[in-house]
This record gives C-alpha cells, sequence and structure tokens, in this order.
C-alpha cells in the first residue's frame, strides 16, 4: 500500500502523530472493515435459515482490533468473550474459520461443532477456550498469568468481558488475585452500554468500570473505544508494563453495542432509537477510514480496494464453509477425556 | 391384642393378597376402620377392622398371599376407645353387622387351633358343615403361617438362570433362605451333587408335591415352571373339586335359531339406540334358559354338603373369560328380567370382571350358570359344572348350515349347538333331556 | 518409610511429585503454613513460590488452576474443607469438565483439586458433608477417593500425572485412623479401576473412603458368624469400574453399597443400576443400600451425627439380612 500512498501535505497531522507504522493501520482498518462485513454476511446467514444463531461485535471493532493488536501474536495469551471476533481475527482466524465456526462445521478449529457460534479458542494461537458462563475467563487468565510468572516467561494475558460481567464474582476473585501477586493480565472491558436489555445503570452503580479496580488497588484507564487508534495506544504501554513485572491493568473501552444482542433479540423493545442514532454517527469504521482520509495517511482508491477485498474474502468464505463436511453424530462421544499417547 | 384374620372374600375362595396397609402399627383404629386392601382372584375390597383400638404388628407384608383364615395383623383393643367391647363378642357382632359373608376375620387366641368357619353360601346354618375340604383342617392349621409357601415359590433371577442352564428341577431343592426360599448356592450346591436336592420338605405335603419329588434332579427336560397366581390356583382347585366330587353327565342339541338371528337383527339398532348397550343373542338365551328353569326347578339347585336344595330365585351365573382369568358374576334374579334388562346387567357385569371391580355379592349365590361358549367359535363343548351348582348350559356358535326340513326340502338355517352338563347326583338324564327339549323348543319359538 | 497415616501418604507423595516435577505447584488456603490438616507442611519451605497461599475464594482457587493448567503447569489445588467447594462448581463443571471435550482434546486440564471430605468428625453440617455424588454426575471430571494409604500414595500420582482434571478426596477421618506399611501393601496405580479388597462368597459389599474401613470391619464380624462378604473397595468414583462391580455382583448374586452420602442421588443408586441392568440374571436378591438419611447435612450434635453415619454395626446388619434372604 505504501507504494500507492501519495503525500497530502495541506494535512496537520502526520502518520508519526499514530505512532503506528502504515502497514499498522492498514491492518487495523482491514480486521475492523473484516469483523463487520463477516457479521453482516453472517445474520445474512441467519436470516436465509443458513445459521441458528448469531452473536456479533458490530460497534467494537476498534476496541477489540486496537487491543489484539497491542500483543505479541502467539506469545501472549487471550482469554477473549464472545463477541471478540475482532480479537481473533488480528490472532490468526481466517474469514472461512470464522464461518466454520458460525456453521458448527466438524473443521471448525474452535468448537468443531460443539460449540455454539462465537464460542472461541485456539491452542497454537494462545486463544483459550471459554464457554457461554460470563467472566469465568477472566480467572484462566489470572491461572495463565501466574503460571507464566512462576515459570518466568515474558508472558502477557489480556482478558475481555462486557461491562455486564463484571458484577460476577469470577471478576472481582481474578482482580483480586492478580493484584496480590501481580500478575501481568490486562482486564479488558468493552463497556458497550447493554448486558443483553440492561443498560449501564442497573448494574454499575459507578460511573466507570474502571473505578472498580482501584478497590483492588489495580491501575486502570478508560478509552475511547470506538478510537481503535486510542485504544491500541492505551493498552500497549498497559502491555509492556505488565511484561516488565508492573503488574495487572483495567482499561474500559468505552463503545457501544450497534446491534441487538444476538440474532434472537429484538433491542427495539428496550433500546431508544435516538440513542442509537446518535452512536451510529460514531461508528468506529466510518471514523477511522474518515480521519486516515482526512489525514491523508491512505487514498480513497486504496480504502476501497481493502472494502473489495475484504468483501470478496467473505463472499468466499461463506460459501466454501457452507460446502464443509459436518461433524459426525457419533463425534458427540469424543475426547470426553484427554487420552496421553 | 387380637388378631385380625384373612376374611373368606367371595365363596370358595381359600386365598387373598394383601393389595396395601391402610394402617400402619400405632395408628388409632375406629371400628370399621379400613385396615387393608386385599385382593382375591374375585375381588378387591379394603378390610374394615373388627376392633376399636390401636393398629399393632403388620404379619403379613404387602404384596403376599395368604390364605384365608391366616393372621394379618393385630389390634390393640381399647387403646384408643373407651368402651370397646369384649373380643370375642365384638368380632361375632362385626362379622354379622358389615354383613360379610366369608368366615370370621379374626381368631381369638383361644379358637386359633380351630378351621377356618364355614365358608360362605348366602343362608349358611349352624349346621352347614364347612366348604373347607374335610381332609384340610390340620393342613390349614399348619399353613397359618404361609408365608414360607410364598418364599419358596419365589425365585430370584440368579436362581432361575442356574437353573435353566443345569437342568435342575428347582422343585426339588430344599430352600435355606428367608422363609425356605430357594438360594443361589442352594442351586449351586445342587449342580456340583453336595446338596440339598431332598426329599420333599415336611411343609409341602401332599400328592403333587411327592410327584415332583419324584422327578429326578438330572431330568433332560427343559421345560419352564410358570408361576400360579392365585386366580389360576382358585380356578383349578374348583374346577379340581367339581371334577372329584361330582359326577357329571354331558348332552347336547341343535336349535335352529333363525327366527332368532332375524330377530335381533332387525332390532339391534334400535336397541343400541334406545338402551345404550349392543343386542347380542346372549340375553335371548339367558330369558329362555330362566323360563326353561322355571319348568324344572330341579336344575336351578346346589349339591351343599350332604343336602340338595333347589331354589326358587333364578340367579344366573354369566362365565366371563377376563384378562385375569375365569370369572362367574351372578345375574340375581334374572328370573324377573326382560331382554333389556338382561342384556344392561351382562354388559356392566362382563366389564366390571374385565376391570376387577366385581364386588362380592356379584360373584355370590348362582344357581345356575350360562355359558356362551360360542363367543371363541366352539360348536360342541363339554363345561364343568360350577360347584355347588348342578348345571351349567352353553350356547355354542351360531352356524349357518344346510338343514333338511320337515317337509323335506333343504334350507339354509342358522343353527346353534346347547350344551349340558350336569351334577348325576342331583337329576337324571329325564329332567336333562326334557330340560334341554324345552330349551331349544323356546328358542326356535323366537321370532 | 514402612508405615504411615494417610495425611503422612499425602504428604509425601506432594512432596515426591513436586521433587520430580518443578511445573507442579500448590494452591490453596493455609497450604504455606502447611494447611489446617498438614497436609503440606514443610512443603513451602522447601518448594517456596510453588506452594501459594490462595485468598478465601473457592472459585479462584480452581479458576486459576484451570488457567495455570492450560498453560502447562501441575496445578494441585486444595480446597480446605469439601464442604466450600461449591462455589467454585462452575469453574470445575462448565469450564474444566468440558475443556478437553470442546476442543477436541486439543486443550487439556492436567490439575488436580484435593478435598476433604466425609463425617465423623463432630464436624457439623459444613465440615462434614460427601460431594461425591454433585461431581462424579460431571463427565470430564475424575473423582478419586481412596481408603487406604498406599491407594493415597499410588493415586495421587496418578491424578498428578493424568491430563484430566481429577477431583481428589481425602476422607477426613481416616487421615490419622489409618495406618498402613505402604511398602508392602497393594496400591492401584490405575484411575478407574475398583479393587476386590477382600474375597468372599455370600454376598458382595461396595464401599469407598472411610465407609471402606467400616465394610472391612463388618465383614470381619460376620465372618465370625460364618457369613462370608466380598468387599469392594471402588477408589475412583468417576469413571467407575463398571467391569468389577459387574463381577464382584455377580461373584455372589447379593449386593450391599455402602456410602455415608444422602441416599437419594447418591452412588448407590448408580451402582445398583448398573448392576440391575447388566447383572440382573445374577441377582439372588434385591440390591440393597446403606446410605446417610436424606437431610440437607450432617447435624452436629454427636448423637445424631452418629445417628446419621452408616457404620460397622448398621452394615453387619444389612448384611446379615441379605445373606439369610
Amino acid at each position: 500500500m505504501a507504494a500507492t500512498r501519495t503525500p497530502k501535505t495541506r494535512s496537520k497531522v502526520t502518520i508519526d502523530d499514530y505512532l503506528l507504522s502504515e502497514h499498522q493501520l492498514e491492518e487495523m482498518y482491514y480486521y475492523m472493515l473484516l469483523a463487520r462485513r463477516l457479521n453482516e454476511r453472517m445474520l445474512a446467514m441467519n436470516r436465509q435459515g443458513r445459521a441458528p444463531f448469531v452473536i456479533a461485535g458490530a460497534g467494537q471493532e476498534a476496541a477489540q482490533v486496537g487491543a489484539a493488536m497491542a500483543l505479541r501474536k502467539g506469545e501472549d495469551y487471550v482469554a477473549p468473550y464472545y463477541r471478540d471476533l475482532g480479537v481473533n481475527l488480528v490472532l490468526g482466524m481466517t474469514a472461512r474459520e470464522a464461518m466454520l465456526n458460525l456453521l458448527g462445521k466438524r473443521d471448525d478449529p474452535n468448537g468443531h461443532g460443539k460449540q455454539m457460534p462465537a464460542h472461541w479458542g485456539h491452542r497454537e494461537r494462545k486463544v483459550v477456550t471459554q464457554s457461554s458462563v460470563v467472566t469465568t475467563q477472566f480467572l484462566h487468565a489470572t491461572g495463565i498469568a501466574l503460571a507464566a510468572k512462576l515459570r518466568k516467561d515474558p508472558v502477557v494475558v489480556l482478558t475481555s468481558c462486557g461491562e455486564g460481567s463484571t458484577s460476577k464474582g469470577d471478576f472481582h476473585e481474578s482482580l483480586n488475585f492478580a493484584a496480590v501477586h501481580k500478575l501481568p493480565v490486562i482486564f479488558f472491558v468493552e463497556n458497550n452500554g447493554y448486558a443483553i436489555t440492561e443498560s449501564t445503570e442497573k448494574s454499575l452503580p459507578v460511573e466507570n468500570v474502571a473505578d472498580r479496580a482501584r478497590g483492588y488497588g489495580i491501575q486502570s484507564a478508560v478509552v475511547d473505544g470506538m478510537d481503535c487508534v486510542a485504544v491500541y495506544q492505551t493498552v500497549r504501554p498497559a502491555v509492556d508494563q505488565a511484561r516488565r513485572g508492573g503488574g495487572p491493568f483495567l482499561i474500559e473501552a468505552r463503545c457501544y453495542r450497534l446491534w441487538p444482542h444476538s440474532s434472537d433479540d429484538d433491542d427495539t423493545r428496550y433500546r431508544p432509537k435516538k440513542e442509537l442514532d446518535e452512536w451510529i454517527k460514531k461508528d468506529p469504521l466510518t471514523l477511522f477510514r474518515g480521519r486516515v482520509e482526512s489525514d491523508g495517511i491512505f487514498p480513497k482508491e486504496d480504502l476501497d480496494e481493502i472494502e473489495q477485498r475484504v468483501a470478496e474474502e467473505v463472499r468466499d468464505a461463506a460459501q466454501w464453509a457452507m460446502m464443509q463436511p459436518d461433524p459426525e453424530p457419533e463425534d458427540a462421544l469424543t475426547f470426553v477425556y484427554k487420552e496421553l499417547d | 391384642m387380637t388378631t385380625v384374620t384373612m376374611p373368606q372374600l367371595g365363596e370358595s375362595v381359600t386365598e387373598g393378597t394383601i393389595l396395601a396397609w391402610l394402617k400402619q402399627p400405632g395408628d388409632p383404629i375406629a371400628l370399621d376402620d379400613s385396615l387393608c386392601e386385599i385382593e382375591t382372584e374375585k375381588v378387591t375390597a379394603e378390610l374394615p377392622s373388627p376392633y376399636e383400638g390401636v393398629m399393632g404388628e403388620i404379619l403379613v407384608p404387602q404384596g403376599e398371599t395368604v390364605d384365608v383364615g391366616a393372621a394379618l395383623c393385630t389390634v390393640v383393643e381399647g387403646a384408643a376407645g373407651a368402651a370397646a367391647p369384649s373380643a370375642n363378642g365384638h368380632q361375632s357382632s362385626t362379622a354379622r353387622a358389615s354383613g360379610w359373608s366369608g368366615g370370621p376375620m379374626s381368631i381369638p387366641p383361644d379358637e386359633d387351633k380351630k378351621a377356618p368357619a364355614p365358608a360362605g353360601a348366602p343362608a349358611v346354618e349352624a349346621t352347614a358343615p364347612p366348604e373347607a375340604d374335610p381332609r384340610e383342617p390340620a393342613q390349614a392349621a399348619a399353613r397359618t403361617s404361609t408365608k414360607p409357601d410364598q418364599r419358596q415359590r419365589f425365585y430370584s433371577p440368579a436362581v432361575m438362570r442356574l437353573a435353566q442352564e443345569h437342568s435342575v428341577d428347582l422343585a426339588v431343592i430344599r430352600g435355606t433362605g428367608v422363609g425356605g426360599r430357594v438360594t443361589r448356592k442352594d442351586v449351586d450346591a445342587a449342580i456340583s451333587g453336595a446338596g440339598t436336592v431332598a426329599p420333599a420338605p415336611a411343609v409341602e405335603s401332599g400328592p403333587q408335591s411327592a410327584a415332583r419329588a419324584a422327578s429326578p434332579a438330572q431330568s433332560a427336560a427343559a421345560y419352564t415352571v410358570v408361576p400360579l397366581t392365585p386366580t389360576r390356583r382358585t380356578i383349578a382347585e374348583n374346577l379340581k373339586r367339581s371334577n372329584l366330587e361330582a359326577p357329571q353327565a354331558w348332552t347336547m342339541v341343535e336349535a335352529d335359531v333363525t327366527g332368532l338371528v332375524r330377530l335381533r337383527t332387525r332390532e339391534k339398532e334400535a336397541f343400541l339406540r334406545q338402551e345404550g348397550v349392543e343386542l347380542t343373542l346372549l340375553p335371548y338365551f339367558t330369558l329362555a334358559v330362566c323360563e326353561t328353569l322355571r319348568e324344572f326347578p330341579m336344575l336351578n339347585a346346589r349339591w351343599e354338603g350332604e343336602e340338595l336344595r333347589h331354589y326358587g330365585a333364578l340367579d344366573i351365573g354369566i362365565a366371563v373369560a377376563s384378562a385375569h382369568g375365569l370369572v362367574v358374576p351372578v345375574i340375581h334374579g334374572a328370573g324377573d328380567l326382560n331382554i333389556s334388562g338382561l342384556a344392561k346387567r351382562i354388559v356392566d357385569l362382563a366389564q366390571r370382571a374385565q376391570t376387577r371391580k366385581l364386588r362380592l355379592e356379584d360373584i355370590e349365590g348362582g344357581t345356575f350358570t350360562v355359558n356362551n361358549t360360542g363367543s371363541f367359535g366352539s360348536i360342541a363343548s363339554k363345561p364343568i359344572v360350577n360347584y355347588p351348582q348342578v348345571g351349567i348350559v352353553t350356547m355354542e356358535r351360531v352356524v349357518k348350515r344346510a338343514v333338511v326340513r320337515d317337509e323335506d326340502a333343504i334350507a339354509v338355517r342358522s343353527m346353534v349347538n346347547v350344551c349340558l352338563s350336569f351334577d348325576h347326583r342331583a337329576l337324571d338324564g329325564v329332567e336333562a333331556g326334557g330340560f334341554l327339549a324345552a330349551l331349544k323348543r323356546r328358542l326356535e319359538a323366537i321370532a | 518409610m514402612a508405615t504411615m497415616t494417610v495425611i503422612e501418604a499425602v504428604r509425601s507423595t506432594l512432596d515426591e511429585e513436586m521433587a520430580r516435577d518443578d511445573r507442579i505447584f500448590l494452591l490453596g488456603e493455609d497450604v504455606e503454613a502447611g494447611g489446617v490438616f498438614r497436609a503440606t507442611d514443610g512443603l513451602h519451605a522447601k518448594y517456596g513460590e510453588r506452594v501459594i497461599d490462595s485468598p478465601l475464594a473457592e472459585s479462584s482457587i480452581i479458576g486459576i488452576s484451570i488457567g495455570a493448567a492450560h498453560y502447562g503447569l501441575r496445578p494441585v489445588a486444595e480446597i480446605q474443607f469439601a464442604d466450600f467447594i461449591h462455589s467454585g462448581f462452575d469453574q470445575l463443571c462448565s469450564e474444566a469438565s468440558r475443556w478437553s471435550y470442546r476442543t477436541n482434546g486439543d486443550s487439556f486440564l492436567p490439575m488436580v483439586v484435593r478435598a476433604p471430605w466425609g463425617g465423623g468428625v463432630h464436624g457439623g453440617q459444613h465440615h462434614s458433608q460427601s460431594i461425591e455424588a454433585y461431581y462424579s454426575h460431571m463427565p470430564g471430571i475424575k473423582v478419586v477417593a481412596p481408603a487406604f494409604p498406599a491407594d493415597f500414595r499410588s493415586l495421587l500420582k496418578a491424578s498428578i500425572l493424568d491430563p484430566n482434571p481429577v477431583l481428589f478426596l481425602e476422607h477426613k477421618r481416616i487421615y490419622r485412623l489409618i495406618k498402613q506399611d505402604v511398602d508392602n501393601a497393594p496400591a492401584e496405580t490405575q484411575l478407574s479401576r475398583a479393587r476386590i479388597t477382600r474375597p468372599g462368597a455370600d454376598l458382595t459389599i461396595i464401599a469407598y473412603g472411610f465407609m471402606l474401613h467400616e465394610s472391612l470391619s463388618a465383614a470381619e464380624t460376620l465372618a465370625g458368624e460364618g457369613i462370608d462378604c466380598m468387599v469392594v473397595d471402588l477408589l475412583t468414583l468417576n469413571p467407575l469400574d463398571t467391569e468389577t462391580i459387574l463381577e464382584s455382583a455377580k461373584a455372589t448374586g447379593k449386593v450391599l453399597v455402602v456410602h455415608e452420602d444422602t441416599l437419594t442421588g447418591g452412588l448407590g443408586g448408580e451402582i445398583s443400576a448398573i448392576i440391575a441392568e447388566h447383572a440382573f440374571e445374577y441377582l439372588d436378591a434385591p440390591i440393597r443400600r446403606i446410605a446417610g438419611p436424606d437431610v440437607p447435612a450432617m447435624p452436629y450434635h454427636h448423637a445424631m451425627e452418629e445417628f446419621f453415619m452408616p457404620n460397622r454395626e448398621k452394615i453387619a446388619a444389612a448384611a446379615r439380612d441379605l445373606a439369610a434372604y
């Protein structure tokens, strides 16, 4: 892309101000866009009767991609939550794998047809297998961080959840343990405004989720979760600090769930249209594209080219995945216990 | 402390099964409180307490079958009520008041060695001899505790499997388990020859067990021992008795029931509409039997002990093949009923026989029996007299046949055979033949 | 080494295993000071940061062990009393049990959760529970409950080596009650294997934990009366060794299952069902169960506690009935 870039002298902001390479910025846009287009295609497939269930991350792509890009791929661990398609794409999940996951196909590397869609897990990519029970993964992340610390491995763990999950005991037990033992774990809360139908004030008596960290003596920050660059620039130093032995960090990314909770939910029953309209204006994709275009980082054609590439990739992934083998019914009986060779 | 015993629920009933205990030890008992639910091959009924007081010990567990007269439970009298009458006085008054026609429900301590009291024919008199076999008293007393018998008859899965695998006759093995039950170890011992293949145990007296003991355990014949249900045992007992005691003769006539069949065909739809039950040939047949019995009252009778009793009322038994075995409910006062009345009573009794809802009075006091063997497709059968009655008549299947008529013409007619078995002690062939001929006339006259 | 108690068997095994494999670490309440039952006595001094006091939060003890095991370490967690484990039920049953299943074996959890359990120690409602039935209902977790010191040693080793989450139950009553010459005693080295501890021809008693000892004692009494009892030590409660259960049931045709866990939904029901399904034709008597009564928990007062607990007399009485049947 660098070859096609045309410098724009009238820009006040230069690439140096992003503290990111051109390549990283291109990746950012690509992953956010891929996440969104995949989610759109998935929802369409649900409405066509091809996929029983979709749970998406629309509106949270900037937070997810920005945070994941702050990690060392294949070394640092991630214990994500179900909306984190963007995180998984950054860590190496392909569009085809995402579609296998949606359809519960045999070869879905996440759940092999045994898990619902969006229940991630990939051992080589250091993505920890997850369940539908919220916030349990916080303890797994804490345990991994403890193990890494015991082994003196330079590993950082990032675990994520929505703001609704921060009411659970496992959230608090994790923060407490990680703080006591100064573990290299980043607690990344994607505050998207809703826990299914419950808006934030129903579960959060303080202004910010980040305020909860103070009770455990954990450093915290609140960042605009619709701004991918800002998220990266907040998470990255926290990761570096944790890696150096600085202990855990809680980051609250303020974003917004642009879609209903899931394909089974009707958000018009509880969400004011005006509120949604306001947030649509802050859609992280339009925000990012507008900014890099106006700052002259990438010309329009390049961004259009990315759009086309992503559209083609998504179309191919959906077509391909539908042709892939289903699990055998008897596969339901496999791997109850791990057998060592 | 007074003992409550198994009542005789129905004539010729010899045993009953405890379906459920409705009172538990320590429960206060008022007079006529239901103590337990009892099932016999004929009826299912609750046993109203003959005593007032407190429930003592349960002597027969739920599900067990014991002989009539066996102790079921004890009641500590008077503990709950102030003025409880004495055991004996109370017992007899209850037995009368509650209208049970069976033997006493309790054997007072001073009488418990005696044989069960006479069984309940409707009009038991003090002089009537016991219905129980005269040979039986000693045996009956020995069976007061009948649990061992029951246990001996139960074979566990392990015992059944081993017996089949090794062709062992379980009947000849002496059981060492609870109540003489044959255990797996007993069978193992028999197989290895170490065994308890023994002369018939003392408790198993009588010709059957002697015969079984005679058959060697190594018998090559493979067979399955079918446990006898209470119903099956009673049917067997009654029929055996009828055959042993009543010299029975048999005779048959055939009747042209073309008119009857046509009449029934004409009437059946309207009948169903008006009466709500199906019209079959059986009510017509029963009506004809009743009318004929009036003409030949010596067949409407019972041979009771040494007495031959002729009855005025026509209480006609109808043999019903239920899923639980043969039952013969009685249409009391059948002589007073018309076709509609008979049809309804027959349907009612048959249904209740199938669902085991017959009451005691439904099965007692028959004076003659009608058996619709034609329903099985039979065209001739030899029924066994329903002891102590003296006659039983069957209606065989109605079939169309080519018949030579008076004017030497051949016609297709609906024909039925009517068979009669009778106790030759009570009457002779001339009466029986006269009865059948008169019955035939009546059937053929219907048009 | 020779003769040792159950608690010494546990402690010595943890010590040996930690010396053998530096991936093994201990996590639990008070474990640095040796634990309330002294099972980890001296280990913190010897292994330092590999013996970790946890905050009083059972879900975290199990959840953190999951993470560490996923990472490749070999956590041996201690729940101070089994009664307190249920706040970690979600982590054990919603997470740990499914780790291998939901990843088709890509990920797996070589972790052990030790938990002192059982009654007869005047522990009242929350220091006496039998928790095995809840967790034995969960495929994906293994549940082990030995009775003899030698088996504690061999099966704790096997549990640590196993690539699956193992709930290792240590009956409190026998911690110091039972001694054994562990060098010369039989020791089961495989999970999911039961042992016929005492051969016998008349009836089979199936038990585990403290009740195994009570059953052996009852069998000894009955031997004097001419009743020959086979006694089976289940050792592993999930998955059950159905082969040995059926073999022992078929051998005598009469089975008595004993546990101090409450009757309804207890393992006795499952064992009875296995026998009824697969050995029906070998049964010579109804299967009998002796268990704690169906009350929510063990009461505190010793009279009520004694009433609750099955013991050798109750077992002997039931066995006598069964033998006579």
